[in-house]
């Protein structure tokens, strides 16, 4: 395997507030190759968007602690200084973000901002830029893009202007781009358009994609590796179809049956995961997801499980044994009860 | 299918569009909605579907009487809401409630729970003050699944999931009929959604309620709705029953939504996919004839020449000239 290129080892972001120190990544560890995709799924406080921001030097400021390593390219994002930074983000790395109006200054011409990115990293000539910046709106799949340029933010859609973002985001061929949340405030048939072509980019442009989300829809269409996330932890790791097929852990188990579906039968109850994830400020003892998990024993409320790699690459941090856990999943998927996947996980049945 | 207990005829809500200051003159309408038509039978639930700016709010709200229709009929229980003021609107709202998208801002973050799921039994002059009322609203946060003990916390000490059962309680605190539930779960997290869908059924099969449930996530509205109406610019594209609308879509715009949803069995997603091009045209200036003309894969002549009416085939009714056939 070649060198990736950006690998996170051991990131950790807690937040100093007045009711204490919020943990909001404690510990993780990915990494990702040039054009791959990699997607990180995860309820609302469960760290996703902060680990995205932290690579960028965006969560920086007197009350934040960062500590682990995150190697881009030979250098470390985390202890890098803001200069070089500076210089890292547009160019080797850009993000993009949930809401597209609220990214895109309202005053200015999107042209000019697209402008401003692509002359932040070079020396352009304007004119040069102004080329280059319709380019990119037309790549991107906005109509007339050399019109388009003298258009406000307000004069755009919702779909056009996360277009315009995807556009600015590219202007400096990034190798990696975050996308976090990037459909979210979009209508399904837009969303559909901005996924389809972030999977045409990334081919296209050997660009690695790193995509944030709450939605496991999102994640089965874009990504090639998942991160579940929870509690400021990645409790699963697999190549997306394993992660639906024969997904790992108890938490990942609840995800996808707590969702309805568009096919198959209906009218069964939807099984929701009892209770909410644990505050981040004082983090329980042992297992972070022990107090919602039916299937949690004495054991896990006592000790922290790790991320521990099985035979096949993926990665899962549950204290019950792996085996037992892939023999209770079928049944579950079928529409089982917990208790009987309970005795199943117990070795009673 | 019984008696419907709701029927909506050519509800209409146009927008004015004004220019200058002082003097303002009416330079153009958008037509939120324009020309809906439905019915809803007791104990049903109706979901309402569609894109952004479709309509589908604007359609909630005229029901519940937030805004006023422009013009069109709402007639609830044999009884004409659309034209009743004072009285007879303050007695019709004990029937119809409504629980809305954000449950951060639809609380009142200085009103203890307790006084906000009263509220409506305070309006209505229901139950005497003090301990009938709070006995009864504690009942309610009980039915929700709040802990009632927590009768004097405040919005702000509730998480997302739970405070969308405090708007819940509040809704069903006069015991209606009807419930306009606007994009109850799209705030929350997926497992939290679960929960609250679970309640809103529970709530439905003891209460005998009728639910106009409105969401853009297919997925969410097939599991709870009986019948589906799928709305776009304004006017309804395609409304059939549940199992039809999703296995048998009769409007091309029905197909091309359920195409565009991201379906979490990774295995389905190496389909072709018709992807809807372009954006909602606006609703200000919608296109002639058929209003979904411009993004249409099946779109010919007629479809920009004649607006094509709403048409049974089989269980569905759809508003197109080339019906897709099953």
């Amino acid at each position: 395997m070649s060198t990736p290129l950006l690998q996170v080892e051991n990131l950790s972001v807690s937040f100093n507030t007045e009711d204490g120190v919020v943990k909001a990544v404690d510990g993780v560890s990915w990494s990702i190759e040039a054009g791959q995709s990699l997607g990180i799924v995860g309820e609302s406080g469960s760290g996703k968007t902060v680990g995205g921001l932290t690579l960028l030097g965006l969560t920086r400021s007197g009350r934040t602690t960062v500590s682990g390593r995150a190697m881009f390219e030979g250098s470390d994002l985390v202890s890098m200084g803001d200069a070089s930074l500076r210089a890292v983000r547009g160019k080797g790395i850009a993000m993009i973000f949930q809401d597209p109006l609220s990214s895109l200054h309202p005053f200015y011409r999107v042209g000019d901002q697209i402008i401003e990115a692509i002359q932040a990293h070079s020396q352009t000539p304007k004119k040069v830029a102004r080329a280059r910046a319709a380019e990119l709106l037309a790549l991107v799949g906005i109509p007339d893009p050399k019109a388009r340029l003298d258009a406000y933010p307000h004069e755009f859609s919702g779909g056009m202007r996360q277009r315009a973002m995807i556009a600015m985001a590219l202007s400096n061929e990034p190798r990696l781009l975050i996308a976090d949340e990037p459909t979210t405030a979009l209508d399904v048939t837009v969303q559909a358009q901005i996924l389809e072509l972030l999977d045409r980019l990334r081919r296209e442009l050997q660009m690695a994609l790193v995509i944030i989300t709450h939605d496991l829809g999102v994640v089965a269409e874009t990504a090639e590796q998942v991160a579940v996330m929870y509690a400021g932890r990645i409790v699963e790791q697999s190549p997306v179809n394993e992660l639906f097929s024969q997904p790992m852990h108890p938490y990942t188990w609840g995800l996808l049956r707590s969702i309805p579906k568009l096919t198959g039968p209906r009218d069964e109850a939807l099984l929701p995961i009892p209770g909410r994830p644990p505050s981040l400020i004082s983090r329980p003892k042992g297992c972070a997801f022990a107090e919602r998990c039916a299937y949690a024993e004495d054991a896990c409320r006592l000790t922290d499980p790790l991320l521990a790699t099985t035979a096949d690459g993926r990665r899962s941090a549950c204290l019950i044994p792996h085996e037992r856990r892939m023999a209770a999943w079928p049944a579950l998927a079928a529409g089982g009860t917990e208790a009987d996947a309970l005795k199943v996980v117990r070795g009673t049945k | 299918m019984s008696e419907p207990v709701l029927k909506v005829r050519d509800l209409v809500k146009h927008f004015p569009i004004t220019r200058g200051v002082v003097l303002q003159r009416e330079v153009g309408a958008v037509r939120a909605v324009d020309g809906v038509s439905f019915d809803v039978a007791q104990g049903e639930t109706l979901g309402l579907v569609g894109e952004t700016g479709c309509g589908k709010s604007t359609t909630a709200r005229m029901l519940a009487r937030l805004i006023d229709p422009t013009s069109g009929e709402i007639e609830f229980d044999g009884e004409n809401l659309s034209g009743i003021k004072g009285r007879a609107l303050k007695e019709a709202r004990r029937q119809i409630q409504m629980v809305f998208q954000d449950p951060y801002s639809s609380l009142n973050p200085r009103k203890r729970v307790g006084s906000i799921i009263e509220e409506p039994l305070r309006i209505h002059g229901l139950l005497s003050e003090g301990d009938a009322r709070r006995k009864r609203v504690q009942e309610l946060m009980d039915r929700v699944g709040l802990n009632p003990e927590h009768y004097n916390r405040f919005p702000h000490e509730f998480s997302g999931g739970q405070r969308q059962r405090i708007g819940v309680a509040r809704a069903i605190a006069l015991g209606p009929r009807l419930l306009i539930a606007d994009e109850p779960v799209s705030a929350l997290d997926v497992s939290i959604q679960a929960q609250i869908l679970n309640l809103l059924k529970d709530l439905q099969k003891d209460m005998g309620l009728t639910i106009i449930f409105i969401a853009h996530d297919l997925s969410v509205v097939r599991h709870m709705c009986d019948r589906v109406a799928v709305m776009y610019l304004g006017k309804i594209a395609e409304i059939a029953p549940n199992e039809d609308l999703y296995s048998h879509p009769r409007h091309p715009y029905t197909e091309a939504l359920l195409a565009a949803v991201p379906s979490p069995e990774p295995g389905r997603s190496g389909r072709t996919r018709a992807l809807l091009g372009g954006d909602v045209p606006s609703p200000a200036n919608p296109p002639v004839a058929c209003r979904f003309h411009t993004r249409c894969a099946y779109a010919d002549a007629i479809c920009s020449a004649e607006e094509p009416f709403l048409v049974q085939r089989d269980g569905s009714v759809a508003a197109c000239h080339h019906p897709l056939s099953g």
